[in-house]
């Protein structure tokens, strides 16, 4: 991959890293009013994939949407409005963190139904197929998905119809407190794929050059007509499921387990790789997060002095025109 | 040959009168049949997917050989996932094509409600409007011939408690086909509710393409002493009734809502307004039922017209049974109408 892209890469997984601690900090003021569920050591998952996609290509994201719209280009002060539910929201405020959408970026709206995605981004896809054209849809989810029906009946229409659909499973092994191997009689979520008739990979989600290494092979299927492709990507919430909380400790997950994935930081694994390579000095580290932090700062401000809704707008949308 | 079809077969071709002029008279299922024929020509992102949609009987001979003439990319059968069927077709709805997907039994839809009410009624009002959702969910609800527990359920009422959903009940040839062309064009998710009993009902249908528009009634019938709310194929049972009571010398009013949800609620006021009485007719069971919601919208509104209590004429509430006894006994029909209106009107 050219020296561009690697770099684009770090840049992405730092904006999510960096923005989601600032929402992790913001949280305390009690203005971001509504539930927040953030991907800090997830990045490289979505950073990995996007890096491969075109503007009009589609994904589809969850609750835990935020690195998605940010990897896919969203616009984050549009972002950051909505989680302040304010008019200038990528919703208008009627989303919030769980619900983001950018039309402009091939973001046709998160869900925050565990598994409620997978169907709707393999419509997207059949409608590539129904009118001949070469974008690209990519859904993500996490293992608790992989209990849902809807992960199982859209694999086998996927399969069935050859759609160019690339499902990217987030496996963090968790769906709130419950370990995946609690609701699942395997650790086997890519094997899936085999019998429904597509390829499926269990990869490192937190090495964003295998990450972007097996979408880049799945997306080019895609567009070759060659069908979807399932990929499971072991990674690791280094926060509770939602909010702020730590859920590390006595009754949760164990802390040698996720001092484990905190020494796998995808970003600190990363930047040492771009450094031994000699693209990514220290100077430009500081530059580029320089550069993040005032993008930050200024989608904040907008957010936070942006109008909120007025009342009289409660019944507006219901319906489209 | 298939139960539903001895059954079906064995009804009169009830005869719409006065709903269009013209003298070229269509079934209610030919009448589906040209909708689809001519929204698949005339739009290149219409589609038709569902359950044997492709088959040798065409989803009771209402998309038969349309695959033939478009193709198999616009008209298709698929797995038996009802739920991620509808998110596929919302999907692609959302992406700009305007699918129609088709639940041959009513039954069959309560597996996709979590992509039907979670997400395409959402969808608009979610996003503030920045992506839409036109996607027609089309139900059949069974009747007789041992339908049962689970091959008959009419559930529109349930869902009129969907927010972002419109629903459609056509009951004539020509509401059928400029319904289900309306609901096509719409940029929302329409579900079109369809009854068996009503394919063989025949009646006026012009050959060109028309829209009839979501949310307006009709009257059927003009009366002063009774308005008679008739949903779906309880039409045809209130247009007997009303014939009756006729003759017993009670002028009934017909009406004909077409659209649940949003239903017009002039037209039901004016008519209750006029007769000052009220009796509700619907083909689901009764507790929460569509005609549960119209007589709470009298009740809010029209309730200092009304000179005696309004009534609901609905299935009881029990699933439906398979003997054909009990059948016999669960389906309201002409005759209790007939009785009911009687008691509402000499009360």
């Amino acid at each position: 991959m050219e020296e561009g892209k690697l770099l684009e890469m770090y840049r992405t997984m730092r904006l999510i890293r960096l923005i989601e601690q600032r929402i992790n900090d913001e949280y305390k003021y009690d203005e971001i009013k509504t539930p927040i569920h953030l991907s800090i050591g997830q990045e490289a998952v979505a950073a990995g994939v996007c890096i491969h996609l075109r503007k009009d290509d589609y994904v589809f994201g969850t609750h835990r949407g935020h690195a998605l719209y940010i990897a896919k280009g969203g616009d984050i002060r549009k972002m950051i409005a909505e989680l302040y539910l304010r008019k200038t929201g990528c919703a208008l405020g009627r989303g919030g963190s769980m619900h983001l959408v950018d039309t402009d970026v091939g973001i046709l709206g998160f869900t925050a139904i565990v598994g409620g995605n997978i169907p709707l981004g393999t419509g997207t896809a059949l409608v590539s197929k129904l009118q001949n054209n070469d974008r690209v849809t990519v859904v993500f989810f996490g293992d608790g998905a992989a209990d849902e029906g809807t992960f199982h009946e859209s694999l086998n229409f996927a399969a069935l119809k050859k759609l160019p659909v690339v499902y990217v499973c987030e496996n963090n092994y968790y769906a709130i407190n419950s370990h995946q191997l609690a609701r699942q009689a395997d650790d086997n979520i890519y094997r899936w794929a085999e019998n429904y008739g597509m390829p499926g990979f269990r990869i490192d989600g937190n090495d964003v050059m295998m990450v972007s290494e097996y979408a880049r092979k799945a997306i080019e299927r895609c567009r070759n007509g060659a069908g979807p492709t399932l990929i499971e990507c072991v990674t690791y919430r280094w926060k509770g499921h939602i909010g702020t909380v730590e859920d590390v400790g006595e009754g949760y997950r164990p802390r040698d387990e996720y001092e484990y994935w905190v020494s796998k930081c995808p970003l600190k694994w990363y930047s040492d790789f771009l450094k031994a390579k000699g693209v990514l000095t220290d100077e430009l580290l500081q530059s580029i997060d320089e550069e993040i932090n005032s993008l930050i700062e200024e989608a904040f401000e907008f957010a936070q002095n942006s109008p909120k809704p007025s009342p009289d707008e409660l019944l507006e949308y219901v319906y489209a025109d | 040959m298939p139960w539903t079809t001895v059954q079906v077969e064995k009804l009169d071709n009830f005869f719409i009168k006065g709903d269009t002029a013209g003298d070229r008279v269509l079934t209610y299922r030919e009448a589906l049949h040209e909708a689809f024929d001519q929204a698949l020509e005339r739009d290149p992102k219409v589609f038709i997917m569902g359950e044997g949609v492709d088959d040798i009987a065409g989803v009771f001979g209402t998309t038969k050989g349309l695959k033939e003439k478009y193709g198999p990319d616009r008209v298709f059968d698929t797995p038996i996932a009802e739920n991620s069927l509808t998110g596929i077709a919302a999907g692609a709805a959302m992406a700009g094509l305007r699918p129609v997907l088709i639940h041959a039994r009513m039954d069959f839809m309560l597996l996709s409600l979590d992509q039907l009410v979670n997400h395409a009624s959402k969808w608009c009002y979610m996003f503030g409007g920045k992506v839409n959702v036109p996607l027609v969910v089309r139900t059949i609800s069974a009747r007789g011939w041992g339908s049962g527990a689970q091959h008959s359920q009419c559930i529109q009422g349930m869902l009129m408690n969907v927010p972002g959903l419109k629903i459609v009940a056509p009951a004539t040839p020509y509401d059928a086909k400029g319904l289900m062309i309306s609901a096509i064009m719409d940029n929302n998710p329409v579900l079109f509710v369809e009854h068996r009993w009503l394919h063989k009902t025949t009646g006026h249908v012009p050959e060109e393409v028309y829209s009839i528009p979501i949310g307006r009634g009709v009257i059927r019938r003009k009366g002063e002493d009774i308005t008679i709310v008739a949903v779906s194929y309880m039409l045809v049972e209130a247009l007997k009734a009303a014939e009756k009571l006729e003759e017993a010398g009670i002028s009934a009013e017909v009406v004909d809502l077409r659209t649940l949800k949003p239903f017009d609620e002039e037209i039901l006021a004016e008519s209750v307004a006029k007769t000052g009485r009220l009796l509700i007719a619907d083909t689901g069971c009764k507790t929460g039922s569509a005609a549960s919601e119209i007589a709470a919208f009298a009740a809010e509104t029209v309730f200092h017209f009304l000179k005696s209590p309004v009534k609901r004429v609905c299935c009881p509430d029990t699933p439906t049974p398979t003997s054909d006894v009990l059948e016999k006994a669960y389906y309201p029909n002409d005759v209790d109408i007939f009785a009911e209106a009687v008691k509402l009107v000499e009360d």
